[in-house]
């Protein structure tokens, strides 16, 4: 093995690569500009809808209440909802989405109430439909106001305190620091991000250095030269990496600037009362060590995905036949990192050795600023004898002539 | 020197069996001289020349290369031997300058020695026009110069041509030859395969005929002239192989 030779292969192919749109589109230009402009996006469109949910005022019908005047003139009287005239297909309505919510009143409310009788309101509303939420919510808040008032009342009436029928107060506390709070909300899509981009970031350049060498016809003109075949993997290997490597910096880059400035920015822009929901989606607080820690544990991701990738495009005759392989890999790599983001599946040494699902798991805990110093080790450990083996296999697959002369 | 010692490569086909693409070839080829190994298309040259450039590994027999043996040494033998293909191509994305010096580089030699002997060969082959223009963009002829200096830059003893001149046109064909006829001038050891019968005959020292994966007749044009009593090569071809070549070996070209 020759530093030198490695080098120099290294060097030629980092020139060849960067004068190739396609690979500078794929390893500089999308991690940075497409992927923080796809959350912005989403982020913004969700902002919208939620937004424009709340702003419009929830069409609710009222069944019944007739004998109630007092209960349905003051739901009337809130604002917060619209009532229509009721009608027999109400049901339908609702499904319908022309209605978010009914109001059902039993038969003498008004009277039931100042006999102290007991009585039941009924809300019908679509479940898991986002504005009959929003009824819903509203029309609740109205009946527990109008409770309070009734019992506020009879409390008066009887002489007794406000406190009476509230003995003691019942409150939850969070401990969990800001980043914790973060890490859970966001951290199972960062390490996905980065694991799927230093994949994508190998993806293309594995291909041209192998397949696409065969295909145009240079392979065998680099392998005529005296450098050993160790050398010209190591030198095509290295290549790749950075490519991996690349993409994953400018990823975390973009993706940094996009929560500083695009958070401030919008938060300026939509004022404070659009804040609640936007923090919650652009702004956790991550622990920063933590974000890097987990690039630490992609790298020798980074080494595997580059091994495997150089490995299987060499397999392939031509740019087409690699692409053919490679890209079910793609289901491969999301498939573990997406178990590791399901709320629940905890780290244990087990799932430690698996090789994509461990960084993600694991990554879930650094970005909360919790270090798991043993499985940190196991992790990193295992992942860099897979890539290490993959390596081993690359430079095995460059010596076998049915593969480099595959016809 | 070239010399080949009952090289044989064996091919496993799942279909075919096995496959003899070359079978117990001997021949010698000494410096100064031109060796031109003849054969159909499927005959086992390439896998002939593949086997002297140690782009593959004998089954059996061995071939000593400028005093290194392709078995014990690939590396040294590869970097005494100059390459030069039909089906090899340049990098699209680097200039004709930047690849012959990454060859220069590859073969150890320093930046100075690399920059002294570019601009020789660029003089040489008049390359000077295209020198730091991109591959992408070259002419057949262009790019059959770049190659030509690119096999030359670490001036190496033995040079093996592999069909260098199929699917080029009279001109290109010519730069090649013309090329070839100056390596032999130089003393170097030159090894030429081809199935173009006149290109032996102009260039040639020595003809080895090849075919099926054995060497069926081997000596100058005269001596297999007065062998088969025949002046034409392609009789004399056509004879030495037992007949009309039908079809191809079931070698394949590989």
């Amino acid at each position: 093995m020759k530093w030198r030779n490695i080098a120099t292969i290294y060097f030629k192919e980092l020139r060849d690569l960067l004068r190739d749109r396609r690979t500078v589109i794929s390893m500089i230009v999308v991690p940075t500009l497409i992927m923080p402009g796809l959350m912005l996006v989403v982020g913004l469109i969700s902002y919208r809808i939620v937004n424009e949910a709340r702003s419009t005022v929830p069409t609710i019908m009222v069944i019944g209440g007739d004998d109630s005047p007092l209960a349905r003139g003051a739901l009337a009287a809130v604002g917060k909802v619209a009532i229509v005239p009721n009608t027999s297909d109400w049901k339908q309505r609702i499904a319908d989405k022309k209605v978010r919510a009914v109001v059902e009143f039993p038969a003498g409310f008004d009277a039931a109430l100042k006999n102290g009788e007991p009585a039941a309101i009924k809300i019908y509303h679509y479940e898991g439909e986002l504005r009959s939420t929003f009824a819903v919510n509203e029309v609740r808040r109205f009946f527990t106001d109008y409770l309070d008032q009734v019992v506020a009342a009879r409390l008066a009436g009887r002489g007794l305190p406000a406190g009476f029928v509230r003995p003691f107060e019942v409150r939850a506390e969070n401990v969990a620091p800001p980043e914790k709070v973060g890490g859970n909300v966001i951290g199972g899509i960062i390490p996905y991000f980065f694991l799927l981009l230093s994949f994508t970031g190998a993806m293309y350049p594995a291909m041209d250095l192998t397949a696409g060498e065969k295909e145009r016809g240079t392979m065998e003109m680099i392998l005529c030269s005296p450098v050993a075949r160790v050398d010209l993997v190591l030198g095509k290997f290295f290549m790749v990496l950075t490519a991996s490597l690349t993409t994953v910096v400018c990823s975390l880059l973009s993706m940094g600037c996009t929560f500083l400035a695009g958070g401030a920015l919008l938060n300026n822009a939509l004022g404070d009362g659009a804040g609640g929901v936007t923090r919650a989606v652009t702004l956790p607080t991550l622990d920063p060590l933590g974000v890097l820690a987990v690039i630490g544990m992609v790298v020798p991701m980074a080494v595997l995905f580059s091994a495997v990738l150089l490995t299987v495009s060499l397999f392939a005759k031509s740019f087409k036949e690699a692409q053919t392989y490679v890209s079910p890999l793609v289901i491969l790599i999301i498939l573990p990192a997406v178990v590791g983001m399901l709320p629940g599946v905890e780290l244990n040494a087990r799932l430690a050795l698996v090789p994509i699902l461990n960084v993600s798991l694991v990554s879930k805990e650094l970005v909360s600023g919790v270090w798991h110093w043993n499985y940190l080790g196991l992790i990193f450990g295992s992942t860099c004898v897979y890539a290490g083996v993959a390596l081993a296999l690359a430079v095995k697959m460059f010596n076998r002539e049915d593969v480099i002369f595959r016809t | 020197m070239i010399e080949a010692r009952n090289l044989t490569k064996t091919f496993r086909d799942r279909k075919r069996g096995e496959i003899h693409a070359a079978d117990d070839i001997s021949f010698r080829v000494l410096p100064g001289q031109i060796y031109g190994l003849l054969g159909a298309n499927g005959a086992g040259k390439t896998t002939t020349m593949r086997l002297l450039a140690t782009l593959l590994r004998p089954t059996r027999g061995t071939a000593v290369v400028a005093g290194f043996d392709v078995c014990a040494a690939p590396e040294k033998v590869r970097a005494n031997i100059g390459f030069l293909a039909a089906s090899t191509a340049l990098y699209g994305r680097l200039t004709a300058r930047e690849t012959i010096a990454y060859f220069g580089q590859l073969n150890g030699l320093k930046d100075a020695e690399i920059k002294a002997r570019t601009q020789r060969l660029a003089d040489e082959l008049d390359m000077g026009e295209f020198l730091d223009r991109r591959c992408e963009k070259f002419s057949t002829g262009m790019k059959q110069k770049t190659s030509i200096a690119r096999t030359l830059i670490h001036d190496p003893a033995a040079m093996v041509f592999d069909e260098p001149t199929v699917g080029l046109d009279v001109m290109a064909a010519r730069t090649i030859v013309r090329f070839v006829r100056d390596c032999r001038a130089r003393g170097k050891t030159v090894i030429y395969s081809t199935h173009v019968m006149s290109e032996v005959e102009k260039l040639c020292d020595v003809i080895g005929i090849i075919h099926g994966g054995r060497l069926l007749a081997e000596g100058s044009l005269a001596d297999l002239r007065t062998r088969y009593r025949e002046q034409d090569m392609e009789e004399i071809f056509v004879r030495a192989v037992g007949g009309e070549p039908a079809a191809a070996s079931p070698g394949g070209r590989s």
